[in-house]
């Protein structure tokens, strides 16, 4: 089935079988690896990307579902002259990862948090990131990268 | 973990969708926001020949008032529900059970309507939807029916859809005046979902006395169930603590609660008792004030 989508603001299209998932699709088809995989059973999160502008599990969508979609992953977050976002450089700045397999995933949960509720109490940071494992650091180096990038941001929602 | 093959279809409209699951009956599986039905394909505990997609049913997103109910239009998403205001003021069961929901992520895909045809015994929905008395809207080709939602939950997974309908809109009661409620879940750590579950809805007399009581009860069994009773201990009697305690004891009378690795059949029980006495309590606490 031929679907049409925008990723990070480039616009795609492409023939897909119904089966594939979307975060096959972004990693196999558009090349964008910075989607992980890692339960694949949407309990993990590490699939998060943004669609439409909701936080969503791509393990647990299909690409065709996608049809028509503004998609954002990882990639999409950095500006073209390799600036990182403000979550990327919050992460970088209170050392928000170890591995870093789950942190793509946190960031994006993290940036629909930030655009429902620019200014997020930790209980609330905590509370938007039940759908995102990490198994290295415990959660207390990401919950102060999220509240270094909302700071830096200062309240704004992009 | 990748599904088995399927034939694919996405209708634009609820005409064009019934047309198609009427033509295609048992080989077709309707999938909404698909956070139960292809997690099943996926482990291929489910491989139907076709799949009918009602994402773009525009006309199934909506939360609106009608006449002291509100209709819900099958495809609302929970964070849709969740952050409703007309729910949170005129049906805050609702909009609490939805946040208790798996996590942000699932509660953007996930709809109230493809969690109510899925049946999942440990699903949250279905308590409240027996606490409200909820009424279903079943369309299909041949035209549509409602369902009451005692009459909804048929068993393990199972429900009184027939192959061919496709469930549309949810009416509940908006909450009366003197009236509270509440839900309250004992969340399975890993997968969110409800362990036990109780959903209650209260009203009393001026005098203070339960006038009716509603407690819906979702995770023990097989299928979501009212704890009728506690309901009959409750009705026209005062809501001392003492009485809340012995007739939340029944919450699990005459059901044989599941048992896995988790939590035992016995704890199941035990814990039914305990969460339909702490929703008790809070919904009272809701009425007074």
């Amino acid at each position: 089935m031929n679907i049409r989508v925008r990723i990070n603001g480039a616009a795609r299209e492409d023939e897909v079988e119904p089966r594939l998932l979307l975060v096959h699709y972004l990693r196999d088809v558009a090349g964008l690896t910075g989607t992980h995989i890692g339960c694949e059973t949407s309990i993990c999160g590490a699939c998060t990307v943004l669609m439409n502008g909701e936080a969503v599990k791509s393990c647990t969508l299909l690409a065709v579902q996608a049809d028509g979609a503004e998609i954002t992953t990882i990639e999409g977050l950095t500006a073209e002259d390799g600036r990182l976002h403000p979550l990327q450089q919050g992460f970088w700045e209170e050392h928000g990862l170890q591995c870093g397999f789950c942190t793509p995933g946190m960031i994006l949960a993290a940036h629909q948090l930030l655009s429902r509720n620019p200014r997020p109490s930790r209980s609330e940071i905590r509370r938007a990131l039940e759908g995102n494992l990490c198994r290295c650091t415990g959660y207390q180096h990401i919950v102060k990268a999220i509240e270094w990038a909302a700071e830096k941001m200062g309240g704004s929602t992009s | 973990m990748i599904p088995e093959p399927f034939e694919y279809h996405a209708p634009h409209s609820l005409a064009e969708a019934t047309r198609l699951a009427s033509e295609l009956g048992e080989q077709a599986k309707l999938l909404a926001g698909g956070h139960s039905l292809l997690p099943m394909m996926k482990l291929r505990l489910a491989a139907p020949r076709h799949v009918i997609d009602l994402g773009h049913l525009q006309e199934l997103r909506y939360i609106r008032e009608a006449e002291e109910k509100i209709e819900i239009g099958a495809l609302a998403t929970h964070f849709q529900i969740e952050s409703s205001a007309l729910l949170n003021e005129k049906c805050p069961l609702l909009a609490d059970t939805a946040r208790e929901i798996g996590d942000p992520q699932v509660r953007n895909r996930g709809t109230l309507g493809g969690s109510l045809a899925h049946a999942d015994p440990a699903g949250d929905w279905p308590a409240a939807m027996l606490a409200l008395d909820a009424e279903l809207q079943a369309v299909s080709a041949q035209g549509e029916r409602w369902i009451a939602a005692r009459d909804f939950f048929v068993g393990l997974m199972s429900t009184a859809l027939a192959p061919g309908e496709i469930l549309a809109t949810i009416r509940v009661p908006t909450l009366p005046a003197r009236s509270g409620d509440a839900y309250f879940k004992f969340r399975h750590p890993a997968s969110g979902f409800a362990v036990v579950g109780a959903a209650v809805r209260v009203k009393l007399s001026e005098a203070g006395h339960i006038e009716q009581v509603a407690i819906g009860v979702t995770g023990v069994g097989a299928k979501a169930y009212r704890a009728a009773d506690v309901e009959r201990e409750l009705v026209g009697k005062s809501p001392t603590a003492r009485r809340l305690v012995e007739a939340a004891a029944h919450a699990a009378d005459g059901v044989e609660p599941n048992a896995d690795l988790f939590a035992s059949a016995e704890y199941r029980h035990h814990l039914a008792a305990v969460y339909v006495r702490q929703a008790l309590e809070r919904a009272l606490e809701k009425a007074r004030a």
